[in-house]
C-alpha cells in the first residue's frame, strides 16, 4: 500500500461513513494500539433545541462551503504532513465536505493512528486546529433569505498558535 | 501572464472569480499588485486590506512582500473559516 493511501485526505460534497473509515484506517495502520476520531457537524444555530434539523432545513437555514481546489488538497497533505513530523503516527484520514449542507449533517472527518493513545490524540487535535485557520474553506450561512460569510475566530488563531511552542512527544 | 483568483466573500464583493492579467514592469510583489488592482476604484481598494484579505502565490499563503514573476497564480480570499 502506498503511503498516499496511508495519509489521505479527500474534500469532497458527498457524505461519509464514520464506521466504514474506522475500519479502513484500522487497515491501513496494520497493527494500531490507538486510533482517534474527531467529527465535526452543522450546528443548528437557529433553533435552541438543536435537535429538530428538518425543521430548521424548512426554516431555510443551511451552511454552504466554498473551497479552493487545488490548493485545500495540498494545505491538508501539508498540514498532514506536520503532524507525521511531530508524532510517531501509522496513518491518517481527513476528509472534509464542501457544498450545501443543512444542520446536523457531518462535514468534517479526523482520523489518526498510531501505536500510543497520546500521538493520536494530539496529532488529530493539531490536524483540526491547522485545519481551520489554513485550509481554503469558506462557511457561508443562509437563514432563508438572508445569508452572511462567517467571520473567521480570533480563538481559533490562538488554538493553532499554541503548537509553535510545544514540542511533539510530550 | 497572471492567473488571478478570487473566493468567497473577496468573489462576492469584486463581482468576479478569476482573470487573467500581464503584470506590468513596475508591479513586481503581492502588495505591488494589490495596490494597482486598487486603482481600479471600489471594491476593488479591498485587496490592500491586510487584515481581511489573504493572498496565495501557486497556492501557497504568502506575506505581502512576495516577489512576483507575472506567470503565478495567485489568489485573494477572505480568512479561511474551514473545519
Amino acid at each position: 500500500m502506498s503511503a498516499q493511501e496511508i495519509f489521505d485526505v479527500r474534500v469532497q460534497t458527498a457524505d461519509f461513513d464514520v464506521a466504514h473509515e474506522y475500519q479502513g484506517i484500522i487497515a491501513d495502520a496494520g497493527n494500531p494500539g490507538a486510533v482517534v476520531m474527531f467529527s465535526g457537524l452543522v450546528r443548528d444555530v437557529a433553533s435552541g433545541s438543536g435537535i429538530d434539523g428538518q425543521a430548521s432545513a424548512a426554516a431555510g437555514q443551511s451552511l454552504t462551503l466554498e473551497h479552493y481546489p487545488g490548493m485545500t488538497e495540498k494545505a491538508l497533505r501539508d498540514i498532514v504532513e506536520q503532524a507525521r513530523a511531530r508524532w510517531p503516527l501509522q496513518a491518517v484520514r481527513v476528509v472534509h465536505r464542501v457544498g450545501k449542507l443543512l444542520p446536523h449533517d457531518q462535514i468534517v472527518l479526523v482520523l489518526t493512528a498510531s501505536a500510543h493513545r497520546e500521538a493520536a490524540f494530539a496529532a488529530a487535535e493539531f490536524i483540526m486546529d491547522y485545519l481551520k485557520t489554513s485550509a481554503p474553506f469558506w462557511k457561508k450561512q443562509r437563514f432563508g433569505e438572508q445569508s452572511e460569510w462567517v467571520a473567521s475566530r480570533q480563538s481559533d488563531y490562538q488554538r493553532a498558535a499554541r503548537w509553535e511552542n510545544k514540542s511533539g512527544d510530550e | 501572464m497572471l492567473n488571478l483568483q478570487y473566493f468567497a466573500s473577496v468573489r462576492e464583493q469584486l463581482g468576479r472569480e478569476s482573470e487573467q492579467l500581464d503584470l506590468p514592469a513596475d508591479v513586481t510583489t503581492v502588495a505591488d499588485l494589490a495596490a494597482w488592482l486598487a486603482e481600479r476604484g471600489a471594491p476593488w481598494t479591498l485587496l490592500t486590506d491586510t487584515q481581511q484579505v489573504l493572498v496565495a502565490v501557486d497556492q501557497e499563503v504568502v506575506d505581502r512582500a512576495q516577489t512576483l514573476t507575472g506567470q503565478e497564480e495567485v489568489a485573494f480570499f477572505p480568512p479561511m473559516t474551514g473545519g
